[in-house]
């Protein structure tokens, strides 16, 4: 608690024992009606104080109608009605409902905020054989900082020394440790757990992932979304329309009552609206709209996505149709040798054949080879290496003539090769002008990526379509594993643009359309789309740039979970809307027609903010979802 | 301009009056509070004298919000 809130709550206790003592006392004791109204004046004024200077204040500012001139309104015209015990109470339950309010928010500020609190306080740099902490902003790109285990990475760079595992967890809700070793890129933001490691700076601290992120994170909220906007006119009309009404509840049917004769009744129609100036208080909605949306970022961002504003929740959880990129997104956007066929010797000793003589190539297939044989490569054991461009290679190894690539280096060398029906990259291999097998290499799907259509659909997405630059057999084959309704294929940049416009001119009014990509070359998609959602954004920039919602990691599950948040978050908004709203309402009329009396009034302000604000805390539990 | 300024204010209605008084004030092309993370950015116009116009920026949320504070 704060100093501020302790002061309250002291406040709270001393004004409502003085309440309770003198209900006692005046219970066994007679009291003389002056000293009586001047006893409960005490607690009164401990308790009220500040509102009834702010109320004051308003007036002076011509700034009437908030909750302060509400709730003095209510308490004085109580108290002039003889209704001392409820004037006091209603100023004391009020007092209670803004700490409790003020106290909560406070809280889950602190817990939206240790989720996020990734901003590394300094960087170690070694001088003259001893470490020195210094502000990371003064850091200089290519400087070596010291990183020691239970440490936060300051600045992006690359690993020069040492080997460590790092808790990415903070940037991508990823709890598996990533290992790092020297020559690995870092990104700044993770913990250090076990070694100590030397870093090379590759960026200055504004431009470090980590002081995006925090810049990204805490401007979120300022994009407001349509609930935020609708609560906040809302209120703005709502207050002194109660206000007028119960001006009018005070007035009107006692005029009435004395033009046709019956008793005027003043003080029961006061009464009855002064207990509608205390449920109008706007306090519940206003409070847990924005408090929903917060806890909803804060929540998600625990889950490794990163909302750019309350309003791309909203879009998103109407997301009807999602589009997107296959590779990177849905592929891992790295070739891997897939299987080995036909071959006349062992597997394993093909793949090092082919290992060997793609050896001097630094081709990306040749890194899968390198990669699938997974053994440091002997140089002594290859001669005469001659590299037949657009064809493959020819080389000897252990002396024997190896001759690895496509089908047209055999064609040349004028051996009979089998073709392979599977969609990918094959590489020949001939040993001694004999034919000795292919290998097969492929761009390879996630893990998670037939799941992640499949929680697409169950989280309400009546349309899953991919777009790619691939041939279509690829497409098709990726399409048809994953269970992808639409698959449009050999598209170039400006024709993904022109794709996502044709769905965004066919579907509904009230159906958001989203584009998932990798960010680099699809941020024209990104930007078009409803909602652009950017896919590991460790370390790339266009991707934080263009998109509205970023992934942090390369899962795509974590679409489907964005999507289900977003619906929780929005569920619980619509929830709090409907609840508080029509709480007060029912209240509003029982509190005119005189069944509902100042305790119920009472119960309609803060009752209902408490359990609104308890609602919307709900939001920060996404684990399960 | 841009600028961001921290602030403290005890609800969230009060926030929404301050972005209002903040928006109205001479020399202020947009502002936004962010409830949430206390923080108030504000748009200046071009060639504000940007400390001059947060002092009236201040000036107006205390007229409608008492309690509220601006660390400039």
């Amino acid at each position: 608690m704060t100093k501020k809130q302790k002061k309250m709550l002291v406040r709270i206790i001393v004004s409502a024992l003085l309440i309770v003592a003198l209900k006692v006392v005046g219970s066994f004791v007679e009291i003389n009606r002056y000293l009586e109204f001047a006893l409960y004046m005490i607690p009164y004024f401990v308790i009220g104080y500040d509102i009834l200077r702010k109320a004051f204040l308003g007036i002076k500012n011509k700034q009437v109608f908030d909750e302060n001139f509400l709730m003095a309104v209510a308490t004085v015209g109580a108290i002039a009605l003889g209704d001392y015990i409820e004037g006091v109470a209603v100023m004391l339950f009020y007092q209670i409902g803004e700490l409790f309010q003020s106290y909560a928010v406070g809280k889950s500020r602190r817990n939206i905020s240790e989720l996020m609190d990734i901003r590394p306080d300094y960087a170690n740099i070694e001088v003259d054989g001893e470490l020195r902490q210094v502000d990371p902003d003064e850091v200089e790109i290519g400087t070596v900082i010291v990183v020691t285990p239970g440490e936060k990475v300051p600045i992006d760079g690359v690993v020069t020394e040492g080997e460590s595992s790092l808790n990415t967890s903070a940037l991508t809700g990823e709890s598996v440790p990533r290992e790092v070793k020297a020559g690995d890129e870092i990104i700044s933001g993770c913990i250090n757990l076990s070694g100590v490691i030397r870093i090379k700076t590759t960026k200055e601290f504004g431009e470090s992932t980590v002081s995006k992120i925090l810049d990204l994170v805490e401007n979120a909220t300022s994009k407001k979304s349509h609930s935020e906007n609708f609560i906040s006119k809302f209120a703005h009309y709502y207050t002194p329309a109660v206000c007028y009404s119960a001006l009018a509840l005070a007035i009107i049917p006692s005029i009435i009552n004395l033009i046709i004769g019956n008793q005027a009744g003043f003080g029961t129609w006061i009464y009855r609206a002064l207990t509608f100036l205390v449920i109008s208080c706007p306090c519940a909605v206003v409070i847990s709209v924005p408090l929903s949306f917060f806890a909803g970022i804060g929540g998600a961002s625990k889950a490794g996505v990163l909302v750019k504003g309350s309003n791309y929740l909203e879009t998103l959880s109407k997301t009807k149709y999602v589009l997107f990129d296959k590779t990177g997104t849905m592929t891992k956007g790295v070739f891997e040798v897939v299987g080995v066929h036909d071959n006349t010797i062992d597997k394993n000793h093909l793949i090092e054949l082919a290992a060997y003589a793609e050896s001097y190539s630094t081709h990306p297939i040749s890194k899968s080879l390198q990669a699938a044989y997974g053994k440091e490569i002997d140089k002594s054991r290859i001669s005469d290496v001659k590299e037949i461009s657009g064809h493959g290679v020819i080389a000897k190894v252990d002396g024997k003539e190896v001759a690895a690539g496509n089908g047209k280096l055999m064609d040349m060398l004028g051996i009979k090769y089998t073709e392979c029906e599977q969609v990918g990259t094959k590489v020949h291999i001939a040993l001694d002008g004999k034919y000795a097998g292919h290998i097969l290499i492929s761009d390879v799907i996630k893990s998670t990526s037939k799941q992640a259509i499949a929680e697409l659909k169950s989280a309400g997405v009546k349309k899953t379509v991919m777009l790619t630059g691939d041939a279509s057999d690829v497409a098709k084959q990726v399409a048809d594993e994953l269970g992808i309704d639409e698959v449009y294929s050999e598209l170039l940049p400006d024709d993904k643009v022109s794709k996502v416009e044709e769905y965004l001119s066919k579907k509904g009014e009230k159906e958001k359309l989203a584009f998932v990509g990798d960010g680099i070359n699809d941020a024209p998609v990104l930007s078009r789309a409803d909602i652009g959602i950017a896919m590991g954004a460790m370390g790339s920039d266009a991707a934080i740039e263009a998109a509205d919602i970023v992934l942090m990691d390369d899962d795509p599950l974590k679409i489907a979970k964005a999507i289900k948040i977003s619906k929780k978050c929005l569920g619980i908004v619509y929830e709090n809307i409907i609840f508080a709203l029509g709480v007060k309402l029912v209240c509003l009329i029982l509190g005119a027609l005189g069944i509902a009396n100042m305790w119920v009034a009472i119960f309609a302000d803060v009752g209902v903010m408490v359990i609104a604000v308890l609602n919307a805390i709900r939001v920060l539990m996404v684990k399960k979802l | 301009m841009k600028k961001s300024y921290k602030i403290d204010v005890d609800c969230a209605n009060c926030a929404n009056k301050m972005e209002e008084a903040a928006k109205k004030t001479e020399g202020v092309k947009d502002a936004t509070v962010n409830f949430m993370m206390l923080k108030m950015n504000v748009e200046f116009d071009e060639n504000a004298d940007v400390k001059a116009v947060m002092k009236d920026v201040l000036k107006n949320c205390k007229r409608v919000e008492d309690d509220c504070e601006i660390y400039i």
